[in-house]
């Protein structure tokens, strides 16, 4: 006997790669790409050490950072029993599908410790009366410790939804959707956690003496900015490959540049209340990191990314036409990913660099390294699997979705 | 194509009485599901009408295409009253705090501009919707105390089970007899001629 939840909507032909696409190519080209940039970063960095380790540390969070959005999004999609995102739901679970990888590639920050971080310095902190009072959390073995179980609890969250959704696809069984919507409630507060400390002990820390307590909120907005951004281009570089072109419609594009436009909002909304407060209260030992920001060729990224990240894709991404057009959606997208980049570099780098903006090859180089490992293993996932979860209960609501 | 919606700004222009002035309101017709007013909307579109509109006791996907409306100028209504409201409340900060009453506050330049924004925000926010719900009611044409529709019986169940399709009689299609008959053709269940 079938019910309606057993008929499956969609062909799986019309769902997956087909044997000689060029986006079968994929996972070589990302291998390329990593083994190249490895190269490019081990020649480079061995001159250069320090710059190295900032550089890989910029794209380790570019990166991971896309991924916990991801997490996010499905999480979220869950616990709100969406309907109309289920067909893009694969990508993004391809997309922190990838955490467990991103577990390796913070090896160097790890092996960089004393490089990047100054409260890992035993002198430093015997004459800093600050770096004591915060040593208790700020240690290199809890540090260490912290970054494990931060691991941990993403990549048994990412694979506990990524298994669960791919078991659906042989099994249909709509009772995995049940399961995996009660558990997302608690995973989203999980992952809300560590992802606030995460972004405490990876980019506040540069800046020991610093506070701010919305800090992790920032990073939050963020990563969701760069998810969506990422989503929005993929979305549409796979209808133009013709894949999911029968599959992913206007409506679910318009959808994607409105969560887009909103997290960008937000990212204003919580980057602007981190410094009004600061600006406004004047404490010192607030005030150093956006001083650090706001002094000569600093001031001029600090205002780009204002522009950049704000004034721009707001009046870009405003209008109905510009969401529901894939060309100019991806744009939008892909601008904003630029600007996610530019916003990490500018927090992490004016600890390296306080005297002024300075680019260097190692910059691309660790980019590139660290973009061809997630290309790699985000690309190799999709060419095993089913592009859109075929047999999800809601997959059928998610295919006739219409904005009103 | 993002302008499109600006048109009818102009051609149908706000505040202006929307009722024809001949013996006659226009047609009625009531259909009995929401897939025949459907199909009937499409035709008379096709037919080349535009001076009509279609009644529903809930909102009918996809209606809007059936019907060829044009997207609402309201967004940018709301648009330019946000931004608006969000000049007038940074300017107004800027006149008082540098101009008008100059005053150094914690040391703060006289230009702070930092101060602005959560009242620049909220007013640009409040002008914002004050501008989407004036401009719906403008566009709309509201508050209406009487609409010749209501001298109709059958118009009463538009609340409730009975879907309408109205032609107004100063479109240049229509026709008392003619029109009529289309509808009926169409599946109307009942045409209606109204009095102005």
């Amino acid at each position: 006997m079938t019910t309606d939840r057993d008929r499956v909507a969609l062909r799986p032909e019309q769902a997956t790669i087909p044997p000689g696409h060029p986006w079968n190519r994929l996972p070589v080209i990302g291998a390329g790409c990593a083994l190249l940039g490895g190269v490019v970063c081990a020649i480079l960095g061995a001159a250069n050490p320090k710059q190295f380790f900032f550089s890989w540390l910029v794209a380790f969070l570019f990166f991971l950072s896309l991924a916990l959005g991801a997490l996010f999004f499905v999480l979220i999609h869950y616990a709100t029993q969406g309907g109309w995102g289920i067909v893009v739901r694969r990508i993004g679970e391809t997309v922190f599908a990838t955490i467990p990888v991103m577990a390796a590639l913070i090896l160097p920050v790890l092996l960089g410790l004393h490089d990047l971080y100054e409260w890992s310095h035993p002198e430093a902190v015997a004459r800093d009366a600050l770096l004591q009072w915060k040593a208790p959390y700020l240690n290199v073995p809890f540090f260490l410790i912290r970054a494990a179980f931060y691991f941990g609890c993403w990549s048994f969250i990412a694979l506990l939804y990524y298994r669960g959704s791919r078991g659906q696809d042989a099994t249909g069984d709509p009772a995995v959707s049940v399961r995996l919507r009660r558990f997302a409630g608690p995973a989203i507060i999980v992952l809300a956690l560590t992802t606030a400390f995460a972004s405490v002990d990876w980019i506040m820390s540069l800046t020991p003496h610093w506070y701010s307590t919305i800090f992790g909120v920032y990073f939050f907005a963020g990563s969701f900015v760069g998810f969506f951004a990422l989503l929005s281009v993929v979305a549409v570089a796979m209808r133009r490959a013709g894949l999911l072109d029968t599959v992913i419609s206007a409506e679910h594009l318009h959808d994607i540049g409105k969560l887009l436009f909103a997290f960008m909002v937000f990212w204003t909304y919580i980057g602007f209340s981190q410094f009004f407060l600061i600006w406004y209260a004047n404490l010192p030992e607030e005030t150093i990191w956006y001083k650090a920001r706001m002094e000569g060729s600093w001031l001029t990224v600090s205002l780009f990314l204002m522009a950049g990240h704000f004034v721009v894709p707001f009046f870009y991404l405003m209008g109905r036409p510009v969401k529901r057009n894939g060309a100019t959606l991806a744009i939008g997208g892909a601008w904003l990913l630029v600007m996610h980049l530019v916003d990490l570099y500018w927090q992490v780098m004016p600890t390296l660099h306080p005297d002024g903006f300075s680019p260097s090859l190692l910059d691309v180089a660790a980019l590139v390294a660290v973009g061809g490992c997630f290309v790699a293993a985000a690309s190799w996932l999709m060419r095993r699997q089913a592009l859109v979860p075929l047999r999800d209960p809601r997959l059928a609501e998610s295919l006739a979705f219409e904005n009103v | 194509m993002a302008f499109d919606s600006l048109r009818s700004l102009w051609t149908k222009p706000l505040l202006v009485n929307q009722l024809p002035s001949g013996p006659y309101y226009g047609i009625l017709a009531e259909f009995t599901t929401p897939a025949d007013l459907y199909h009937a909307c499409e035709r008379v579109r096709d037919a080349g009408f535009t001076r009509w509109d279609a009644h529903t006791p809930f909102p009918v996907h996809g209606l809007e295409g059936a019907m060829g409306l044009r997207r609402s100028p309201l967004p940018w209504i709301i648009l330019v009253s946000g931004l608006t409201g969000a000049a007038l409340g940074f300017g107004l900060q800027w006149w008082v705090h540098s101009s008008a009453y100059p005053l150094v506050i914690s040391g703060k330049p006289l230009l702070a501009w930092p101060a602005y924004i959560p009242i620049t925000f909220e007013l640009g926010v409040l002008f914002a919707a004050l501008g989407a719900v004036l401009g719906m009611l403008g566009l709309n044409r509201l508050p209406m105390h009487h609409h010749p529709l209501f001298q109709s019986k059958l118009f009463e169940r538009v609340t409730d089970d009975a879907f309408f399709i109205s032609i107004e009689s100063w479109d240049p299609r229509f026709d008392a007899s003619a029109t009529g008959k289309l509808l009926k053709s169409l599946g109307a269940r009942n045409v209606e001629l109204l009095e102005s």
